[in-house]
């Protein structure tokens, strides 16, 4: 079962792109670009177990914690796009990597699961506590996730970094898009999926 | 060498190889070697495991660090209290499958378990090489190893792999023979020694050579070997394979008699764990190939002829990565790794990198730590079937 940001993402790579998967995981997403779109794939994991499932996979795996940064591993402009799939909101400098992804790749591909959606909003602002939702099913004394945000939040850090949004989508669980959700993407998008370059100056 | 294939007795050990042979090679294409000199023949010492199959396709070369030798796996003799020295990843069943690859094993030239080396006898004078050996690199010993797969019948490997200074013959032969190598396996290396590295084995050549029993070399026409000096270049060697974790963890400050003597003695167990590495290396190692060999580390700078540039060197390379490091490696440190695989990446290499969280030091790379065999398994699995003509995931872009 793909996860609800994979065919939106594969959509917005270009065939034979090179492509850097952030937290790559087991390299499914790799996987999945590697057999749709043919893209040169290489992923970033720090994680042992993914590590040797992806090597396993027959993958291009770097083990290595973003949280220590990746402009040391990668030159400027060595990839098409860099995706962070769902993982910006466990990094330590979300700032840093955003930054430093489009040092490395002309365009950068971001999904995460956003805060703004109702039933978060429900969760935190009627019942007073913490959301956990299949997005975000951890609790918060026990989750990687450590710096959620709403899509205004990461629109508004964008332009604090002079960064320009080129495309934006937003999707419910099942991947559906509904008339509601474009019209109120910040209360009824459970992920938000970004693709996103510097502004030119 | 016109039967390529070795059949290996029946295992005595489970996952083992059995019992093993080893078998000489003579070359007669002369060798250019990088010191200028020229070998006009040359014998090597190999071992083989596991069947090569009829497309000659499935053949693994191993390369061994700087105190191995060919015999890299099972047992020459079924009371052999130890196997070879990679004998925890080749095998049947093992990450380096022996019922799927032909894995070979090189003594390499200017060793002392065979190959023509220092012990040897120099056709010129008659008499064993000694210290009138040449002085050998990385490259001369993958050009050799090249001439050796010719005779096997091999024209490709599917894989070359090894540690430490096998990590760097591994990488030379990536920049060599770009058609002779599918898959590198470099593990526990470094693109080159750093200042700290070759003033550990200045010291080392230093002890050996400084020992009155050294004769400038030719102490075996003496009657003698530099048995001091010797012993002290692997006692301080063993101190830089291993961390200083793994060496609280087997000696702490422990007492051979429980108390101090307040005297020269051995007292502390380390010191008996180094002084009997020490000795019994004396036994089973050649002076003049220590040296020897210490200097082909020194000079690898495969860099130092693309402008201090890795990835410019690197970039006739067109076989696939894997690099794996440890934790605790202090010799050739994760951060040496992370060096070769940047410049894999910025010459747009196909790697995979591993970090291996373990706490044996630079010998590591010799333990059967599970993560680390694990993804060695993994990534010879699916060169196992790109051999088997499944297509996998990777081939699908070409």
């Amino acid at each position: 079962m793909n996860r609800p940001d994979w065919e939106i993402v594969t959509g917005w790579i270009r065939a034979k792109a090179r492509v850097l998967d952030l937290g790559c995981g087991d390299g499914a997403l790799l996987g999945h670009l590697i057999a749709r779109r043919g893209v040169q794939g290489v992923g970033m994991e720090v994680d042992d177990e993914r590590v040797a499932r992806g090597v396993a996979a027959n993958l291009n795996i770097v083990q290595a914690d973003l949280d220590d940064g990746i402009s040391e591993w990668f030159g400027r402009q060595s990839f098409d796009y860099v995706v962070v799939s769902q993982t910006i909101q466990a990094i330590r400098h979300p700032e840093r990597l955003i930054s430093e992804m489009l040092d490395i790749a002309s365009e950068g591909i971001v999904t995460f699961p956003n805060m703004g959606y109702w039933r978060n909003r429900w969760q935190l602002g009627v019942q007073g506590m913490m959301p956990t939702t299949k997005a975000l099913p951890n609790p918060w004394y026990n989750t990687p996730n450590i710096h959620l945000c709403t899509l205004r939040d990461f629109e508004s850090l964008c332009e604090g970094l002079g960064i320009e949004i080129l495309d934006r989508a937003v999707v419910d669980q099942n991947r559906q898009s509904s008339p509601l959700l474009r019209a109120m993407p910040n209360w009824f998008g459970e992920h938000a999926i970004y693709r996103i370059r510097k502004r030119v100056v | 060498m016109s039967d390529p294939v070795h059949r290996n007795q029946p295992a005595q050990h489970p996952g083992s190889v059995g019992l093993v042979e080893p078998r000489t090679a003579r070359i007669d294409t002369p060798l250019l070697l990088d010191c200028g000199r020229r070998i006009d023949g040359y014998e090597l010492v190999f071992e083989t495991y596991g069947e090569l199959n009829e497309r000659a396709d499935n053949a693994v070369l191993i390369c061994h660090a700087l105190s191995g030798d060919h015999h890299a796996a099972g047992r020459h003799r079924p009371e052999d209290r130890k196997p070879g020295w990679w004998d925890t990843a080749i095998g049947p069943g093992k990450p380096i499958d022996t019922e799927r690859f032909f894995v070979v094993c090189v003594n390499n030239l200017g060793g002392c378990k065979g190959s023509t080396g220092p012990l040897s006898d120099n056709p010129e004078t008659g008499r064993p090489y000694g210290p009138d050996f040449p002085i050998l690199t990385v490259r001369d010993w993958v050009n050799s190893q090249h001439a050796l797969m010719r005779t096997l019948g091999i024209s490709r490997w599917a894989a070359v792999a090894g540690g430490s200074l096998g990590g760097m013959q591994v990488m030379q032969w990536a920049i060599s023979y770009p058609e002779a190598i599918a898959h590198a396996v470099v593990i526990a290396a470094a693109p080159k020694l750093s200042a700290q590295n070759i003033a550990f084995n200045e010291v080392a050549r230093q002890a050996i050579i400084t020992d009155p029993d050294f004769h400038d070399g030719r102490y075996a026409e003496h009657g003698v070997i530099p048995r001091r000096g010797l012993m002290l270049a692997r006692m301080l060697g063993h101190i830089t394979y291993l961390s200083d974790d793994a060496m609280r963890a087997k000696f702490g400050r422990e007492l051979r008699s429980g108390r101090v003597q307040y005297g020269f003695d051995v007292e502390f167990q380390v010191e008996s764990y180094l002084r009997y590495q020490g000795t019994s290396f004396v036994d089973r190692f050649d002076a003049n190939t220590y040296l020897l060999m210490t200097k082909a580390l020194d000079y690898f700078d495969p860099a130092a002829e693309a402008d201090d540039d890795l990835a410019t060197a690197l970039a006739p390379a067109t076989a696939r990565f894997l690099v794996v490091s440890f934790t605790s490696d202090w010799r050739f440190s994760p951060a040496r790794s992370k060096e070769i695989v940047r410049a894999l990446l910025a010459s747009g290499k196909s790697v995979s990198y591993a970090e291996v969280e373990a706490h044996q030091g630079h010998d590591a790379f010799l333990m059967p730590i599970p993560y680390y065999h694990e993804i060695l398994r993994g990534y010879f699995e699916n060169i196992a079937r790109s051999l088997d003509g499944e297509t996998s995931v990777m081939e699908c872009e070409s």
